[in-house]
């Protein structure tokens, strides 16, 4: 009797042992928490970047997010992906006036330069403010007929079919079940780490190098309420960003094709307003506005000068639009543009973790 | 006996020292900010429309309308002041920071005077040491004596030739180009009088905003419409036209 009692007791150990074995084997993976590397004038100067608690930053969702952002997959065709018209060389733009779509067909509005997007404080996010957040954003291209013209059914079951994304999504995310939800939050958390805080003019609030005489004239422009005037809308050495993220309309037109902001709050007195978009990087961002009818800087900056068109919703800070602008001299505008390429971060447009 | 009394004493103190942690322990407060031109209640559904008609009878609208508050000052009766270190942004145009709890606490009681600073006092209008109103984009340029904007009141009027022109109507503090070192204190404290904070105090105060363009200085949008950030004496009239724009409604506990 004593002899099956032990006999049971070393069989008990041998299956609890084994229990725990299988047990650590189907232990569920925990993806490891990300923070984002804040530029140190970030730190210095603007609030905490947002990130949603229902969206918190991984190293795996992270890497999910780059994968899928460079996939082609996500496009009808296998042709496009969200690169194709965000590219990294271009400060995740292109240099298109309309990206052209799979099918060849052209956009209405130019495609936004990506960066700094966890800063933009009021979660909106498109020219006219129409996406909600990231995560609502990255919805939207892959169903547009006009962009990647495919469906979420179609781009979910390519992906569950492939040999690497179930993995990766259970790493991120706890399932392997794929599906739109997911996909967007993982590409969203790639895209607020695309951080632009390293240009000269950044390094230069730092102390770390020097401006030219004409950069230094230029910014004065920039800062001068009688002059440029445009801290009021684009920020200035407090504000990194380049940007209010607002939305204003800077007379470019006295009449409106496109009603921007207007056509999604339906208020007219929001036609003609568009996002303010941050002037970082402007080297590589070209053409400008949200129709991209500039190809230049000059262009841009000769608009404001003398070039602004009255309308019914004219933003009150264009405020010599009877005049036609802020009526710049040639040297000034020339000093205005040798400013505003100091705001150019090629560490950004070179960042390995950036690139496919 | 002495058992008993020590006993005594000690639920004698420990009471009298509940009773007087209930009675001080240091509260909240809350300002609400209302706005009306004259006696009518505005909102920022009112803006962006030519609907306002200012004292020299300009016909004008306004687009955005934004302004800090802070040094909230409490005198109690027993002559000590209090100032708490909040600030707070109003931003009518986004219906944001209209209701503003302070972060710190007083202590309830009777106090017979209280007060906030319209923008900064100068000791405190330091360059780029708010993180949220450097995000707001409301700082004042370097050249014109940095620190931050007080107000921000933007929009159109129907000028001297009949035309829809932009007005900027920004208060900063007082800035003159000429002679940087001198500087005015243009901020200015708005009296809200005395009062007794309680477990739930708010104080309801409103802006008329007609009064930024009346009293004393009946505005002449033609001659001060915009770039009057870098106007010195323009700066000097906005600052006397503030003390009458704010009243208190009513305080409620």
């Amino acid at each position: 009797m004593k002899k099956y009692f032990l006999l049971l007791l070393l069989f008990s150990i041998l299956f609890v042992s084994c229990s725990n074995k299988d047990n650590t084997i189907e232990e569920e993976y925990t993806p490891i928490p990300y923070s984002l590397e804040v530029p140190e004038l970030f730190q210095q100067k603007l609030i905490a970047p947002l990130i949603p608690t229902n969206n918190p930053l991984t190293e795996e969702g992270i890497a999910l997010g780059k994968k899928l952002f460079f996939d082609k997959k996500l496009s009808k065709d296998n042709t496009q992906s969200c690169a194709s018209c965000h590219n990294p060389r271009n400060s995740f733009t292109d240099s298109l006036r309309f990206s052209l779509g799979v099918d060849g067909l052209p956009g209405s509005r130019n495609s936004m330069p990506l960066f700094n997007l966890a800063w933009n404080f009021n979660d909106k996010f498109a020219w006219d403010g129409k996406e909600l957040s990231l995560e609502r954003q990255a919805l939207e291209p892959v169903r547009n007929p006009i962009e990647m013209h495919s469906s979420w059914s179609n781009v979910t079951l390519r992906l569950q079919q492939d040999q690497e994304y179930p993995k990766m999504f259970l790493n991120a995310f706890g399932t392997e079940r794929i599906d739109s939800a997911l996909v967007t939050k993982a590409i969203a958390q790639f895209e607020r780490t695309l951080i632009s805080g390293n240009a000269k003019f950044d390094q230069y609030l730092l102390g770390n190098t020097s401006l030219s005489q004409q950069e230094l004239n230029g910014f004065t422009i920039f800062m001068s309420e009688d002059k440029g005037d445009c801290f009021h809308c684009h920020g200035s050495d407090n504000n990194p960003l380049w940007t209010d993220n607002d939305f204003h309309n800077n007379g470019l037109d006295t009449s409106f094709n496109d009603l921007g902001l207007g056509s999604v709050t339906g208020d007219p007195n929001d036609n003609g307003k568009f996002k303010s978009p941050s002037l970082r990087n402007l080297v590589y961002t070209a053409p400008y506005m949200h129709d991209g009818r500039f190809s230049t800087l000059e262009e841009v900056i000769n608009h404001y000068s003398e070039g602004l068109q009255n309308s019914s919703t004219i933003d009150p800070l264009m405020k010599k639009v009877s005049q036609g602008g802020v009526q710049l001299t040639p040297l000034e505008k020339a000093d205005l543009k040798a400013f505003l390429i100091t705001l150019t971060d090629d560490d950004f447009i070179n960042n390995p973790s950036f690139q496919n | 006996m002495k058992k008993i009394i020590i006993i005594c004493l000690f639920f004698g103190l420990n009471s009298c020292s509940q009773d007087r942690d209930i009675s001080l322990s240091p509260v909240a407060i809350t300002l609400n900010f209302a706005h009306s031109w004259g006696e009518d209640e505005i909102s920022s559904s009112d803006f962006d429309e030519l609907k306002f008609t200012n004292e020299n009878e300009q016909t004008l609208s306004i687009n955005r309308l934004r302004y800090v508050i802070s040094e909230i000052t409490l005198i109690h009766e027993s002559g000590e002041p209090t100032v708490l270190n909040d600030y707070n942004l109003v931003d009518l145009t986004n219906e944001a920071g209209l209701s503003f709890t302070t972060s710190e606490s007083i202590l309830p009681g009777d106090y017979v005077s209280a007060s906030f600073r319209f923008g900064f006092s100068n000791n405190l209008n330091i360059d780029g040491a708010y993180p949220d109103l450097n995000s707001a984009l409301f700082n004042v340029p370097g050249l014109l004596g940095g620190g931050y904007h007080f107000m921000q009141l933007d929009g159109m009027y129907i000028d001297n030739n009949n035309q829809e022109a932009a007005y900027n109507y920004h208060v900063i503090n007082a800035f003159d180009a000429s002679n940087p070192n001198e500087t005015v204190e243009t901020s200015f404290s708005v009296n809200i009088g005395g009062l007794t904070i309680g477990s739930n105090t708010n104080i309801n105060m409103k802006m008329d905003i007609s009064e930024w363009f009346k009293n004393p200085n009946m505005w002449d949008l033609d001659e001060f419409d915009t770039n009057l950030m870098g106007n010195y004496d323009a700066q000097l009239l906005m600052n006397q036209n503030g003390s009458s724009v704010f009243d208190l409604v009513s305080i409620t506990q």
